[in-house]
């Protein structure tokens, strides 16, 4: 399999303080890798590194590299605005743009890219509906704020607004921990159907979640990574007394 | 007789309820208090007002002292003239201001052109006339519309960029953070996502300044001046309502007094339509994107 994502000594800082320190992890193409530990742990802030986006809090930096089909996107002269477009992110609280339409918040992203035609955006709209699944429940309100839908739904329509863009990584950040199981498993369904489009790195508190639909896992603790490995290994055997403590539940 | 506890809860509830109940008859009282001077100015305007309304009002032109009839035509075109024109510069330079302060502003800058903005806000309105006077008045050798509607901008800059900026922190910082995880350069976000997100109520908010600098007679004595015929163009004084309502006031003739309070009642008419025509606008482009 091909490494889609490489992640080569990736430290991240909060003003003076460390919050990711020294991670090296590859992403394979067209899978699902789960990354798990105790709060605080540097979880969001490493995958916010993977798009850039941690750098856009004030004070906040990055360093290392991060190589996205051998490319690395903290290479000199990176648009990060560009990188982005390549890695999707879908965040922790369902947040459709407010005032906007089911549709538009869809469309909004290739629309503000500079996409005008109509039959086309229609088009990509549609189809990402269909990959988040959530076509069936909003056809018929395409023109209803994104607000008005339930959590659930928010968050696939939060999906389908990252797929529209066509990227090759999708992040998510704890992207059920704010809905109800039936969402959930919903969602977690949807994650096992996309992987054969992107790539897709998740963050998550629920053992079980990862354990259900990652192919790997990796497992932080205080802004290093303890233990890698693929998902059966490290929820059967783990090499390292702290992970084995973290998915008993003994700490964290 | 043993007491129990759940004598206390019902006791102790009881007195709650009805300490409750006082509370909400006080605030009641005090939202009927305050809308008390709103209802008796409106009715007073309305019944001084009404009975010199009259088509005329709205077509023809002040009649000269002696004659009777005539209206106010000039200064209704020109008051909506001249908010217009100061909406025109006041609006986007307020909005702008609001975005930096919101999205751009740290450190010492912001600090700065936020104690400015406020103080600017506390300046009397009479003041910002006399610098407009000097500025351009004074450059050009007349008074005008464009130094007018300058004025009246430049009151509205500070509330619309305060009221902007207050309502632009509101947006929660994660609706720019999905904006920019689509790949979206921060201004796009800015402009497109999050301002356009509150356009309502950043509107309700420019509706409101523009409501408060409709009244405005100070800044326009100096300024815009006055004229008893209809506008000629942007670079000439122009007639407006309440510079209007001012002048019959102050007369000494029964029959301007009428006319000014019919001026009042135009004016407040007019505040009321615009905000109304906003609104309806506002909601009927958000039914035509459907
Ligand atoms: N905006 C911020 N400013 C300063 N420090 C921060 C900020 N956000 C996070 N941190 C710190 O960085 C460290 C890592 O935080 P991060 O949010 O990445 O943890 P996490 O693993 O995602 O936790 P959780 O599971 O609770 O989401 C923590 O010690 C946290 O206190
Ligand atoms: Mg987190």
């Amino acid at each position: 399999m091909s490494k889609i994502l490489e992640v080569r000594e990736l430290n991240a800082w909060f003003g003076a303080t460390k919050a990711v320190k020294g991670i090296d992890l590859s992403f394979e193409g067209n899978t699902v890798t789960a990354i798990i530990g105790p709060s605080g742990c540097g979880k969001s802030t490493f995958i916010r590194c993977l798009n850039r986006l941690h750098e856009e809090v004030p004070d906040a930096s990055a360093e290392g590299h991060v190589l996205l089909n051998g490319d690395d996107i903290y290479g000199k002269d990176i648009d990060p605005v560009a990188i982005r477009r390549k890695i999707g992110m879908v965040f922790q609280k369902p947040n459709p743009f407010p005032s906007l339409s089911v549709f538009d918040n869809v469309a909004i992203g290739l629309r503000l890219a500079g996409l005008r035609r109509g039959a086309m955006l229609k088009e990509i709209v549609e189809k990402s509906l269909h990959l988040s699944a959530l076509w069936d429940e909003v056809k018929d309100k395409l023109n209803a704020p994104g607000t008005s839908l339930s959590g659930g739904q928010q968050q696939r329509l939060c999906i389908a607004r990252a797929l529209a863009v066509e990227p090759s990584v999708l992040l998510m950040d704890e992207p059920t921990s704010a809905l109800d199981p039936i969402s959930t498993a919903k969602i977690e369904e949807l994650v096992t159907e996309l992987k054969k489009t992107v790539t897709i790195v998740i963050v998550t508190h629920n053992m079980q979640q990862a354990a259900r639909i990652s192919d790997s896992t990796a497992f932080f603790l205080l802004g290093d990574m303890v233990e890698y490995g693929e998902t059966s290994k490290i929820f059967t055997a783990p090499k390292d007394a702290r992970t084995e403590r973290y998915i008993t539940g003994r700490f964290g | 007789m043993k007491r129990r506890f759940s004598d206390y809860v019902f006791r102790s509830y009881r007195k709650r309820k009805s300490v409750n109940a006082a509370m909400v008859a006080a605030l009641v009282a005090a939202a009927v208090i305050a809308l008390i001077p709103l209802v008796s100015v409106f009715g007073y305007v309305l019944q001084k007002g009404l009975p010199a309304l009259n088509v005329a009002f709205f077509t023809e032109l002040p009649k000269p002292v002696g004659e009777t009839g005539g209206g106010m035509a000039n200064a209704l075109l020109g008051t909506v003239t001249l908010v217009f024109l100061g909406s025109l510069f006041g609006v986007p330079w307020g909005i702008a201001t609001g975005l930096y302060l919101s999205e751009y502003g740290r450190g010492r800058l912001a600090g700065v052109v936020r104690f400015s903005a406020d103080m600017l806000a506390s300046i009397p309105s009479i003041i910002i006339g006399l610098f407009i006077y000097a500025l351009v008045v004074v450059t050009m050798k007349r008074f005008s519309a464009i130094a007018g509607g300058l004025a009246l901008g430049l009151l509205m800059i500070p509330t619309v960029a305060r009221s902007s900026e207050e309502l632009l922190k509101l947006v929660p910082e994660h609706i720019r953070e999905a904006g920019l995880a689509l790949g979206l350069p921060r201004w796009k976000v800015t402009l497109w996502i999050v301002l356009r997100g509150i356009r309502g109520p950043i509107t309700t908010g420019v509706m409101l300044s523009i409501a408060r600098v409709s009244g405005e007679t100070a800044p326009l004595l100096f300024t815009a001046f006055s004229n008893r015929f209809w506008q000629r163009g942007l670079d000439q004084p122009i007639s407006s309502l309440p510079v209007q309502i001012y002048t019959y006031a102050i007369s000494p003739y029964e029959d301007w007094h009428q006319q000014a309070w019919a001026g009042a009642l135009m004016l407040v008419m007019l505040v009321f339509a615009m905000n109304l025509l906003t609104r309806l606008a506002l909601s009927s482009a958000e039914r035509a994107r459907k």
